[in-house]
């Protein structure tokens, strides 16, 4: 009770509501007693932190009352139309920026990781490390001009229909004496094609299947001058072909037909690519479709590229994946159901002279038109 | 000439609680410091924040007998704000590269670190009103801050006479000072 009466004198002593008798007694109790001049003066101290904080407590309400009404009159922006003002997808975007550029950059970085990663393990071909070996339209053209003279009949009785454009040209050899032939796919950029045997008669044909995929296709030759072979001298391989088997090929990288021989340098083509075999020998454009015999005269490929920076580096297509597409082809369409692939060589034990000359019947010029 | 007098109107009028004059100073500025605020990496909450913070600096800097105010209230505002928001920013560890300027700014440091002094008194006293407990918190509340008579609250609250009522009060109020006190004096 002391307490509270003493306490009471001193806010009243503060504020000044004090009458002056009282005030002038108050003082001198003040002075000769030190205890409630210290609680004067600590209660002065405190009625000013108490004043300041309603100060500021009643301040900071009227802010808030201002921002309020300043809000709904529309003098100030309010929260939807600083919104509005600046726009919701700026605000965020001044707000994400940076981890929207971190998450992009991380994103790209992924993305060029992965695909170098998928470059890196697969064996796709490279096209500037590979050339294809079909004969292109101006080679023909010289080829054309050179021998106008000489065959200036066959020219004239050309089955190329008028108006045609040549191409682009290649060698197919034949899977079946009634006239089917095999080449790759790439030398049959045009429409239709034509094939040359050795002794430079044409024959009309047809394409009647290509796989890109593979680069195979297969050609039916339609022409009544067509005489069907009954057995072929040669075979299709199904089986592998073995390292360092010698091997020959007949082809048209000209008009006349060439001789070439090799051997099998790697079992698998370029970039490991197992659909393929590596072979030492020299081939040039035209030489595309051209069959790859071993020595007891089976066709164990076709070949189709050629190592651009290196010599003598050529890929053929295994002969296996004859066997693939024509098989396939069968289940497809039955027209296919008549080819009967070689499966015996006659050409065993013969010396090479005469397997070339049993075989180079059956290897055909491809002259592929538009 | 006309504008600075006008300006020293209004803070004079600031000083003195008319409500006029801080609605004025809030028009004028709200804005200005809203921009900036959301141009750097703030939500509008957060500058509303930092502007009426802003007001309260410049408010306790008005009331200060010492107080001279030696550039524009617009610049003064926008230098406190920039500080408090350069500063909250660091604080929540977002980085605040590239903040341009938009408007001149002065020098404020002394003023705000006088304002943080202040700020922590102010949360001390709150802190120590809070933990009071019912009746005194309002009681007290009711007399220090809106300013109510004791005979007033004496009816307010269901007393018998303003003498109850101030009894009361001074028990509340030493509970208050002790809190305060030993909260005070730590903070020291």
């Amino acid at each position: 009770m002391e307490d509270i009466l003493l306490l009471n004198s001193i806010e009243r002593y503060l504020e000044g509501q004090m009458l002056p008798d009282e005030r002038s007694f108050f003082e001198e109790l003040r002075r000769n007693q030190p205890e409630i001049d210290q609680m004067v003066v600590e209660h002065k101290l405190f009625l000013h932190q108490m004043h300041a904080y309603a100060d500021k407590r009643n301040f900071k309400e009227q802010l808030h009352n201002i921002h309020t009404t300043l809000a709904e009159t529309g003098e100030v922006k309010s929260s939807d139309h600083a919104y509005g003002f600046t726009g919701k997808v700026i605000e965020l975007w001044h707000r994400y920026k940076r981890v929207t550029a971190i998450a992009a950059s991380i994103a790209c970085i992924t993305a060029i990781f992965i695909s170098a990663l998928a470059m890196y393990f697969s064996p796709a071909v490279d096209p500037s490390q590979l050339e294809r070996l079909g004969r292109d339209i101006e080679q023909i053209k010289k080829n054309q001009q050179f021998t106008n003279r000489a065959i200036n009949d066959v020219i004239t009785s050309s089955k190329v229909p008028k108006g045609a454009m040549l191409k682009s040209g290649g060698t197919a050899f034949l899977i079946d004496g009634k006239g089917y032939l095999v080449t790759n796919a790439h030398v049959l950029t045009g429409s239709g094609a034509i094939v040359v045997d050795n002794q430079g008669n044409e024959y009309n044909s047809r394409i009647l299947s290509v796989d890109r995929k593979l680069d195979l296709a297969v050609l039916k030759i339609d022409d009544h001058d067509f005489k069907a072979i009954k057995v072929l001298p040669y075979a299709v391989r199904r089986s592998q072909p073995d390292l360092g088997e010698e091997l020959f090929t007949l082809g048209y990288p000209r008009d006349e037909i060439v001789y070439n021989m090799g051997y099998l340098s790697a079992k698998t083509g370029y970039q490991g690519d197992t659909a393929s075999c590596q072979l030492s020998l020299t081939a040039n454009p035209g030489n595309s479709g051209a069959p790859v015999f071993n020595r007891n005269g089976e066709i164990v490929g076709i070949i189709s590229t050629k190592q651009t920076q290196a010599e003598g580096v050529v890929f053929a297509l295994k002969s296996n994946n004859i066997f693939k597409m024509i098989d396939s082809l069968k289940t497809i369409d039955t027209t296919f159901k008549n080819i009967v692939l070689p499966l015996n060589s006659s050409l065993k034990k013969m010396d090479r002279v005469s397997q070339v000359k049993k075989a180079e019947n059956c290897v055909f010029l491809v002259k592929a038109y538009n | 000439m006309k504008s600075d007098t006008n300006e020293q109107l209004l803070l004079k009028g600031l000083a003195h609680n008319d409500s006029k004059a801080a609605e004025t100073i809030y028009k004028d500025n709200f804005n200005m410091v809203l921009a900036f605020v959301l141009n750097n990496n703030g939500s509008y909450e957060e500058a509303k924040d930092i502007f009426q913070e802003t007001m309260i600096t410049l408010y306790e800097k008005a009331k200060t007998d010492s107080f001279v105010l030696t550039c524009q209230i617009k610049t003064y505002v926008y230098s406190v704000s920039r500080r408090l928001w350069l500063k909250r920013l660091q604080q929540i560890g977002k980085t605040a590269s590239g903040i341009e300027n938009y408007e001149e700014t002065v020098i404020v440091d002394d003023d705000l670190d006088l304002q943080e002094r202040k700020n922590e008194e102010f949360r001390i006293m709150d802190r120590a009103l809070n933990s009071l407990g019912e009746p005194c918190k309002t009681l007290l509340e009711a007399y220090y801050i809106q300013k109510k008579g004791m005979s007033e609250i004496a009816t307010l609250f269901g007393y018998t006479n303003a003498d109850n009522a101030k009894n009361q009060k001074y028990k509340c109020l030493m509970r208050l000072k002790k809190l305060f006190f030993t909260q005070y004096n730590i903070g020291e």
